[in-house]
């Protein structure tokens, strides 16, 4: 990666430059004084950039060499699931019918869209084991809020009033972020010394004044909670629903349903589970599956066949509403549907069989490193489903080296670090997610720098507690940026 | 048939070999057999590359899309030109398969866009701050919502009828989740009336809703709007199309605090609605309020100079529950392809694009407003976007239109039964005198088959 000064685009504006091109005006010369009250005009224009089309392209290019990326290294980001993302996709996706179809398009001059989202709704519905689907929601933690209001829509329709959401102390962030969105509180549910959910304690907490259960499962530290049945059934004895946080269906796709767990309402992270390029943080897309007695509340318009002909239907007095603009992240269900149909039923269980099989590979490689499992062992070491959680802490103590000091080496020898810090009831967390998609050889690979890396601990702490040493930049001073917070340029003082 | 997946049937058995599993099965005992599925899964078997394409193309050919016809569609989303270097640039793989920038000193390239395209908001909408991007418009707007509730913990928002009805809709089903009551401000003659808007604003009022041009694309009276909200202390959140802001005022100089909307004008395709992104810009003081990834910049140990993802302590993965908002993935590729075309388009090129939309449309609305059987609906000022009245059923005069292959915009009778047999009709830069022209003379046969009865069976 380069290691050039860096420079912003506005840095490198010239007066005078410019790259767009514009039709010339064919129409009368009105003045725009004539047009628009003199209050509502600028006065004066924008500080773009004023700079070429070679000039952009370069600048661009430039960055991007300061970018890791998945199509050129390893990237066992736990919990994000970063998979391949197959070439098809894109040209798919490209297709002018989709690409620049217009979302208010009546829906009869938008069947081919109207069909791919309603056959990608049975495929996930098939998928869940639960009948009634919504493309709506834009990320997973929108299909969260989904879900969490249709709970809340659903209480009320009975006349209930509930307060509380419980959610496990391995939950996702997001999960208690929705909670409170949704204007419920939330309660900490404990884990037992297997890593699942801890009966006593939900036992004593689902009372009638809860809501809802948000569950994921298999859960943050990769492991499935074998009491699944027994979790359902406590929620459900006391009316309230049961949720899967679907981050992690990667690992069970065509083996286990949530709708056959118990699960009331499921969402699933179409960019995780079923690919879509990343792009730095999304776009992503979080549909939610859900059992009969929730479907009357889903997001509306839902999407209805009848007479071979695909309309919205608008008509759903109970829906909770509206979530977003238009009908979704629609060019991420033309990818998933293209992974789905590539793959088809046999082949999503063979993703996640390997999916799975990786994680326990690597795992179990790992135990085997006298130095890996020494310094770095499992938190909960059961067979993992497709990510695992090792702790730092042995190497903090005996080393002096944090989890954060072996990603920081990690980038230097030419890997993407895991997760780190996460789930929080782990110490020092480091979490492992090496997905379907990975050789033999590149699970190796990763084990073996590891060893490395403690190796050079070993030797000389402060060598791994000072890298990376070949990245554009390196440990970056996060308490200034944060404690002074420079988030735009400030264009006055520039020439 | 494909799985994508690397490994070799030997691999499989080493590597099974080496966990001490027999078969795969034993690496899903711990799933009770009560909840394991007994059967394959119902879905067509897989197919070859070709074959999945052939089909979506398919299914792509049944879709009348914008190169296929010339539109005037627009209420949100709109035909704009979309130039070669933006799909050239975002999709670079080193710009397409990261994820989320956790390890700054990889992800430099990520977290500098970021960076780029929050001053460019801030710049456009006259704002102190910018986030790195939502969603998209509507949930845009809802997050304001949220940050106002929680900034002055009033329990009531007022909302002008102008606002597009999808952004009214969203914060609705949002507000109800946190108990916020939603009170709506009819317009009048396509426009926010100011004293009825200072009617119903009162000391509860956590935050005035307005939109600039509107849904109606008429421009407001944005200070008198903002005068009375700030009467009462309330915040006031404005939803404004970016590429306007080259020519319209921008926000922040009314007063606004908070300026969301729907960015997909810069340089994103239409994708039938989705993935685009929002913008969301504020004033200085509700920045550790402002829901999203944000980059700032700072410097490494050896005194470079460089970014991170800043104020996390906002955020989900830290405050959990405490959290701003329960946002985690952001729209950074619809966003980059936004800073790409503001690059693209320049200082000057907003200017002039802008008054090239404002020209065309006046000329726009003098033509159709001079056809018989149409009238103009509104007679506030736009930009872009005007509303016109016909004198027959919006249904067969638009089927009818479309047989010359001209798509003439929205009904809005959808949305406000008091406007029957109108259309919000949009002009961008890529409708030319000559297909406005067109569009006219269409129009006019249209209504009037349309009064006769013939083409009016819809």
């Amino acid at each position: 990666m380069q290691a050039e000064k860096a420079t912003t685009i506005y840095e490198k504006s010239k007066p005078g430059r410019r790259a767009s091109t514009l039709p010339v005006l064919d129409v009368p010369d009105v003045s725009v004084e004539d047009l628009l009250p003199a209050s509502a005009i600028r006065k004066t224009p924008p500080r773009l950039p004023e700079i070429s089309e070679p000039e952009i392209v370069r600048h661009y290019n430039k960055l991007s060499r300061r970018n890791f990326d998945l199509d050129s290294g390893f990237y066992p980001l736990g919990s994000c699931t970063m998979k391949h993302n197959p070439k098809l996709h894109e040209r798919a996706a490209a297709l002018p019918g989709f690409a620049r179809l217009h979302p208010l398009q009546s829906s009869e001059r938008a069947q081919g869209a109207l069909e791919l989202m309603y056959n990608l709704e049975g495929a996930l519905s098939e998928i869940t084991g639960l009948p009634h689907v919504s493309l709506q929601p834009s990320a997973g933690s929108h299909g969260e809020l989904a879900g969490v209001l249709l709970t809340k829509a659903y209480h009320e329709d009975r006349g209930e009033t509930r307060t509380k959401v419980l959610a496990p102390d391995t939950s996702h962030g997001t999960n208690p972020a929705t909670v409170t969105m949704a204007g419920y509180e939330t309660v900490k549910v404990a884990t037992n010394e297997r890593g699942g959910v801890d009966l006593d304690d939900l036992r004593e907490k689902a009372t009638t004044d809860v809501a809802c259960l948000m569950l994921t499962n298999p859960n943050t530290l990769g492991l499935f909670d074998e009491n699944i049945e027994e979790i359902a059934k406590i929620m459900h004895d006391v009316g309230a629903t049961l949720y899967y946080d679907g981050a992690n269906l990667n690992a069970v796709m065509g083996i286990s349903r949530p709708g056959d767990m118990g699960f009331d309402i499921v969402h699933m992270n179409l960019h995780k589970s079923f690919t879509q390029p990343h792009g730095g943080g999304g776009p992503g897309s979080g549909p939610i599956a859900v059992s009969e007695r929730m479907a009357p509340y889903l997001p509306k318009p839902r999407i209805v066949k009848k007479e071979g002909r695909f309309r919205y239907d608008f008509d759903q007095p109970k829906s909770i509403g509206r979530l977003r603009g238009f009908q979704g992240n629609f060019g991420v269900f033309v990818r998933t549907y293209a992974y789905i149909c590539s793959l088809g039923g046999e082949g999503l269980k063979a993703a996640s069989e390997t999916a799975v099989l990786n994680a326990n590979y690597m795992l179990e490689k790992g135990k085997q490193n006298e130095r890996v499992n020494k310094y770095l062992p499992v938190a909960f070491d059961r067979t993992a489903k497709h990510e695992y959680v090792l702790s730092a802490a042995e190497s903090k103590r005996q080393l002096d080296v944090r989890a954060t000091d072996i990603a920081k080496r990690l980038l230097d020898l030419g890997y993407h670090p895991p997760t780190i810090y996460f789930p929080l009831l782990v110490d020092e967390a480091l979490m492992i997610e090496p997905t379907e998609t990975e050789t033999m050889e590149t699970l190796d690979g990763f084990i073996e720098a590891l060893d490395q890396i403690l190796e050079e601990a070993e030797k000389d702490p402060a060598f791994v507690q000072n890298a990376p040493y070949t990245t554009p930049v390196r440990r970056l001073d996060e308490a200034a940026a944060a404690r002074s917070p420079v988030v735009t340029q400030d264009l006055d003082l520039l020439p | 048939m494909s799985t994508y997946t690397s490994d070799t049937p030997d691999d499989r058995a080493a590597m099974l070999a080496a966990i001490g599993a027999k078969s795969i099965d034993d690496l899903f005992a711990d799933i009770p057999a009560g909840v394991r599925l007994d059967r394959d899964l119902n879905l067509p078997t897989g197919k070859a590359e070709f074959e999945v394409f052939d089909h979506l193309s398919e299914l792509a050919d049944k879709n009348i899309h914008s190169d296929r016809e010339i539109s005037f569609l627009g209420a949100g989303m709109y035909d704009h030109y979309v130039p070669a270097l933006v799909d050239s640039i975002i999709t670079r793989s080193e710009f397409l398969t990261p994820y989320t920038p956790y390890q700054p000193e990889v992800s430099q390239g990520g977290l500098q866009v970021m960076f780029e395209y929050q001053t460019a908001i801030a710049e456009l909408t006259g704002l102190d701050v910018s986030n790195a991007s939502v969603y998209e418009g509507p949930s845009a707007m809802a997050a304001a919502g949220y940050l106002a509730q929680l900034e002055n913990g009033r329990d009531k928002f007022v909302v002008s009828q102008a606002v597009n009805p999808q952004y009214r809709e969203t914060l609705k089903t949002n507000a109800h989740g946190y108990g916020t009551e939603v009170v709506e401000v009819p317009a009048t003659d396509g426009l926010t009336d100011p004293a009825a808007l200072a009617e119903v604003i009162d000391a509860d009022t956590a935050a005035v809703f307005i939109q600039n041009p509107n849904f109606f694309g008429a421009i407001e009276d944005v200070q008198a709007l903002v005068d009375a909200a700030k009467a009462h202390d309330a915040l006031v959140v404005c939803v404004a199309d970016p590429l306007t802001l080259g020519v319209l005022a921008p926000p922040g100089d009314f007063g606004v605090d908070i300026c969301v909307g729907e960015g997909q004008t810069l340089g994103n395709r239409l994708d039938f609605g989705g993935p685009s992104f929002g913008f969301f810009a504020a004033a200085k003081k509700l920045i550790r309020r402002m829901p999203g990834r944000i980059a700032g910049e700072t410097t490494d140990v050896d005194g470079r100079r460089g970014w991170v993802l800043t104020l996390q302590t906002r955020e989900q993965h830290i405050r959990r529950e405490k959290a701003t908002s329960n946002i985690c993935t952001s729209q950074a590729l619809n966003a980059l392809a936004g800073v790409i075309y503001l690059s693209w388009l320049g200082r000057q090129g907003i200017v002039e694009l802008g008054e090239l939309m404002l020209k065309r449309t006046a000329y726009a609305r003098e033509v159709l407003g001079a056809v018989d059987g149409v009238e103009i609906l509104f007679d506030a000022p736009v930009f872009r976007e005007f509303a016109i009245k016909l004198d027959a059923p919006v249904r067969g005069v638009l089927d009818q239109l479309a047989l010359d292959g001209i798509n003439g915009g929205y009904p809005i009778g959808l949305d406000y039964p008091e406007y029957e047999n109108t259309i919000l009709v949009a002009i961008t830069e890529k409708r030319s005198k000559e297909q406005i022209d067109l569009f006219a003379k269409s129009l006019a046969s249209a209504v009037a088959a349309s009064k006769t009865g013939v083409g009016a069976e819809a």
